[in-house]
């Protein structure tokens, strides 16, 4: 939907259908996968229908979501480049914090945060695809020793990921006139320039 | 289900006091090594009283049938031919669960009831709790318990739980003909324990002993070996056997600190909202963007 042809387009419907399918497939992996972390989550396991049934799908989940998720990193790891912009902007992201973005340095596409969660999420995601393949005593029987190795980096791996997404929906929703960009594909001219004057400059070649 | 008539001690993904009105004496399997002639008796009366047919395997060259642990086949014979002194040693050991009393399968389980430790000692797999995860294969410092490949649900002995509920001794103890084999209360069997090393001792083992592992609190399955210096001799009895670090840390302290980790990360979101306000689009810009177009 463009509701203003001055709008700018963010992502395409491509990108937007990949997003998404990582996303369902994260919510259903988090629900299912806490159900066996903790008992206090156990009654998750009821929307799979019951522990067993979230035994048996989490791990072809999991395989569905490294599949999407790799399609999504080849699409967006040029623009998750690191520059020396990025680390400035790290290094005054309290400001941010604070609410008083206007004073932070102009910012592409992505900011030194979405791209530090962009490939943080990459390490959580590559991490949790190879433990979780040795976790999965359907299909595969490692070394005991592998398995305890794996179960601990699998845990860990995925707290990072999912206090990561909780961050990344936080800001989504925290920066008024963004999520509109994952749903529908465009942001404002003036959403452009508040937050990432660079990319603004460039789709508009407007200062 | 869990038996009406034993006590609950722990019960597996649970972090509410189990019923425990009742004390319970602690109960023990004594298998005494050096009294084994490695009949299988034991194999037997486990198949005949849980019920259960493994599939007929093939030889390997040695005596162990079937050759390991199976879902079916919940007590082994595992003979080890050593050398000791210029001798030959004919190790037999009855391989099964040992019901520790701290089980690392129970601390591994993650569905509430799936593993129960009962009063007496005894930790029993509930199967129609099971998931089927393994986790319990992961927990295991004895690689005990076995999935089903058939309806994936994990299997090992129970100590025939049922014979110990009304008073009998397990099934395989019952048909031990050599007294290999016995069952009582844990102290009764670690006095028996004792006559028979000390007896050891005086044929010329004199490194015979009680195996009770304290690594994993002790054991309610407990070995008479000759070679108590060197359990490993046994078709690799651990030394020292305790629940892996890993898994302690991934069912323990990991287990708090990231429930309240995750807790803080959403309940800080919120009140960051709360406190900061949203990061909306200045009205200045927007009126500025709406000018240059």
């Amino acid at each position: 939907m463009i509701r203003n042809p001055k709008d700018l387009l963010r992502y395409t419907p491509a990108e937007r259908a990949n997003h998404w399918l990582v996303g369902i497939c994260f919510i259903l992996l988090a629900l299912s996968g806490l159900a066996f972390f903790h008992p206090a989550f156990y009654p998750l396991a009821q929307l799979f229908g019951g522990g067993t049934w979230a035994r048996i799908l989490h791990p072809y989940v999991g395989v569905l979501m490294a599949v999407a998720f790799l399609s999504m990193f080849f699409r967006f790891k040029d623009l998750n480049r690191i520059t020396p912009t990025d680390k400035e902007w790290l290094s005054r992201v309290g400001e941010m914090v604070d609410g008083s973005d206007h004073t932070m340095p102009a910012q592409g596409k992505y900011n030194g945060g979405q791209k530090m969660l962009f490939w943080l999420l990459a390490l959580s995601m590559l991490l949790l695809t190879l433990s979780g393949l040795g976790l999965w005593r359907a299909w595969f029987d490692l070394p005991v020793g592998a398995v305890r190795f794996a179960a601990v980096i699998h845990a860990a791996a995925a707290v990072l990921m999912i206090a990561l997404i909780t961050v990344h929906i936080y800001a989504a929703n925290w920066v008024k006139g963004t999520i509109r960009a994952m749903w529908y594909g465009t942001v404002t001219r003036a959403w452009a320039k508040q937050h990432h004057r660079d990319w603004y400059r460039e789709m508009t070649g407007k200062p | 289900m869990a038996l009406q008539s034993l006590d609950i001690a722990r019960r597996s993904a649970t972090t509410t006091p189990a019923p425990g009105a009742r004390q319970t004496t602690a109960v023990a399997k004594l298998i005494d090594v050096s009294t084994c002639i490695g009949c299988k008796a034991c194999q037997v009366a486990c198949m005949e009283w849980n019920d259960i047919r493994d599939e007929v395997g093939s030889c390997t060259g040695v005596f162990d049938n079937p050759v390991d642990l199976t879902a079916k086949s919940w007590t082994v014979m595992r003979f080890a031919e050593v050398e000791e002194n210029g001798r030959l040693e004919w190790l037999i050991r009855k391989d099964g669960c040992m019901h520790c009393a701290d089980p690392g399968c129970l601390k591994s389980c993650p569905a509430p009831g799936a593993i129960i430790q009962y009063a007496n000692g005894i930790v029993d797999f509930h199967q129609e709790n099971c998931i089927g995860c393994g986790y319990c294969v992961t927990g295991c410092p004895f690689n005990i318990p076995r999935l089903s490949k058939e309806d994936g649900k994990a299997y090992k002995c129970s100590l025939c739980s049922d014979r110990v509920a009304v008073g009998q001794a397990p099934a395989c103890v019952k048909s031990c003909p050599t007294g290999a084999l016995q069952f009582g209360s844990k102290e009764q069997m670690q006095d028996y324990a004792d006559k028979r090393v000390k007896d050891l001792k005086s044929r010329g083992f004199d490194k015979a002993g009680l195996y009770d592992p304290p690594g994993v609190g002790g054991t309610h399955v407990m070995y008479v070996l000759h070679h108590a210096d060197r359990p490993e001799l046994y078709r690799g009895l651990p030394n020292d056997p305790s629940i892996s670090p890993l898994v302690s840390l991934w069912k323990g302290v990991a287990k708090p600190l990231a429930t309240l980790a995750l807790a803080g990360v959403a309940l800080g979101s919120l009140f960051h909202y709360v406190t900061k306000g949203p990061n909306e689009v200045s009205k200045k810009l927007e009126e500025e963007t709406e000018a240059e177009s």
